[in-house]
């Protein structure tokens, strides 16, 4: 099994953050993984993506041409990597932010409200995790527990508070899909 | 076992090294490599090494002649740029025979270029770059770990022949991430140096650390000396990695970023009947031009898949000297290959069309 994700999304989303959680919780698990970032002259609130790869193979090319899991936070990202997805492939968009529709109809969309269920929860900040939690159930490509398993490791000191809410998030993104 | 962590490439190259037992890191911040001195400053300190930014890439690569001249385990990083200000120092590294690492996290030239990956320092990096009849040895890692495990090689074999030793990636491997397992290195051991010129002690001869020859017989004798150097490297240090090289019909060769994109479109072109196969030069120079031969001899035909404009294809056709085929994918400066483009080059290349657009 492989899985090629790419995650988009404005600087400050989180989905740098979203992609090397995947790709840690996909190493724990013993898959071979690896996580490529956007970099260059990248500035706070411009566009940002990741590609992640995890599979039971070694990885081949860390850069993908053709993703079978798109996460568009926001309406560039959405227009800009939509006609790359695999047919069959599935798109997470971030439906709070994005007001128009994906036009791809041999794919499967799955909207998520995710800034409106980060703030009902408390902190928009959470939009990547619901959305993560909403992979998760989808996807099936790593397990809840690994992902929180990964969160009690790096969020340590003043971060080990919002854990809670982190787990939370993507408990809801999983309901969201379920 | 031992426990996977996560690692991005660029601080592969600084954990490595100072697991090789490097103390000492000379250099001035260019992107894609800025994490390499970020993480020196932290971990160098740590371990009782020494870490300095210097003023310019110029006396970074001379602190590291001197380090390296007084024989510790001493190395800088740069990017394309960078590096080239570096050549007239590795010049006078590699006749006056120091050992040192010098990392190049290509970026897309030529000039002050881009940000983005390329494969373009080849010529660089292999045909010298600097004046005069001189070689470093240059590895290129395909992986985060190999970035560790080539880091110690890169030490090591340095100070066996007394020569630079350059680690040659791009932005690409700078930057991702991949688990990796960090080891102690058990056989750790920096041999002794008795030419290295650390001070007078009443007794022993003066080591003296030039690169100058005035007289043209001293010249050329030390001209000599190193090109038997030379050909020995030539004859013990080769690596390389095939890949279903056995069947195919058609090879790609492909080193680092290359190797891993081609590697994907090998396997979809696998996947429809195409015998095809992988070759992944792991030492640059020297260049593993005998199995080339022996491959093209075979019957096998080549395609090299670059990040330039079309570099290592001349060591593959030197290599073959005629007797097979040796086509060219490549994208230029800054642009990585997708598979989809490197499956459709091999494509082309099985039905007999032209591969390059």
């Amino acid at each position: 099994m492989t899985l090629e994700g790419i995650f988009a999304g404005f600087g400050g989303q989180g989905v740098m953050l979203i992609g090397q959680l995947l790709a840690y919780a996909g190493m724990y698990e013993g898959k071979q993984v690896s996580w490529f970032p956007s970099y260059g002259p990248e500035m706070r609130g411009g566009t940002a993506n990741c590609s992640v790869v995890v599979s039971d193979e070694p990885v081949g090319s860390p850069v993908i041409s053709e993703p079978d899991l798109l996460v568009a936070m926001n309406r560039p990202s959405l227009e800009k990597f939509e006609p790359m997805l695999k047919s069959g492939g599935m798109l997470f968009y971030n439906s709070s932010l994005i007001h128009v529709t994906p036009k791809r109809t041999d794919i499967q969309v799955i909207p998520i409200p995710a800034n409106d269920i980060a703030t009902e929860l408390g902190n928009a900040k959470v939009a990547n995790m619901v959305v993560m939690g909403a992979i998760l159930k989808k996807t099936g490509v790593v397990k809840l527990e690994t992902v929180v398993s990964v969160l009690k490791k790096t969020m340590t000191g003043n971060k080990e508070k919002l854990i809670a809410l982190n787990q939370q998030a993507l408990e809801k993104g999983m309901e969201l899909v379920g | 076992m031992a426990e996977r962590i996560m690692m991005k490439g660029n601080e592969a190259f600084a954990e490595g090294a100072i697991k090789a037992g490097c103390r000492f890191f000379f250099g001035y911040p260019i992107t894609p490599q800025n994490e390499i001195p970020e993480y020196m400053s932290r971990r160098m300190p740590e371990v009782g090494g020494t870490f300095i930014q210097a003023e310019s890439e110029v006396s970074a690569i001379n602190m590291v002649y001197g380090a390296g001249g007084a024989g510790a385990r001493a190395m800088t990083s740069s990017s394309s740029p960078g590096i080239s200000l570096k050549q007239e120092g590795i010049s006078y590294i590699a006749t006056a025979e120091v050992p040192c690492v010098i990392v190049n996290v290509a970026r897309g030239g030529p000039g002050l270029g881009g940000l983005t990956p390329s494969q373009a320092d080849y010529f660089q990096a292999v045909k010298g770059g600097g004046h005069g009849d001189y070689h470093m040895i240059v590895f290129a890692p395909g992986s985060v770990q190999e970035i560790i495990d080539l880091m110690y090689e890169a030490f090591v074999t340095a100070d066996k022949y007394r020569n630079p030793v350059m680690v040659l990636a791009d932005g690409l491997l700078g930057q991702m991430m991949e688990p990796v397992v960090l080891r102690d290195w058990e056989d750790l051991q920096i041999p002794e140096k008795p030419w290295a010129s650390t001070g007078m002690v009443a007794g022993k001869p003066q080591s003296v650390i030039n690169s100058l020859g005035l007289a043209p017989e001293e010249l050329e004798n030390m001209n000599i000396r190193l090109q038997n150097k030379y050909r020995t490297i030539e004859e013990n240090e080769v690596r390389y990695e095939e890949d279903g090289v056995e069947d195919a019909e058609l090879i790609i060769v492909a080193y680092g970023t290359s190797a891993r994109v081609s590697k994907s479109a090998i396997n979809k072109a696998r996947a429809e009947g195409k015998k095809v196969g992988l070759f992944r030069p792991i030492t640059l120079w020297p260049f593993p031009s005998k199995r080339l031969a022996e491959l093209a001899e075979a019957g096998k035909r080549f395609m090299t898949v670059e990040m330039s404009a079309g570099q290592m294809i001349e060591d593959v056709k030197l290599a073959v000297n005629g007797k097979s085929e040796v086509e060219f994918y490549g994208r230029y400066n800054g642009a990585i290959p997708s598979v989809t483009e490197v499956y459709q080059a091999i494509m082309k290349s099985f039905e007999g069309r032209e591969v390059h657009k």
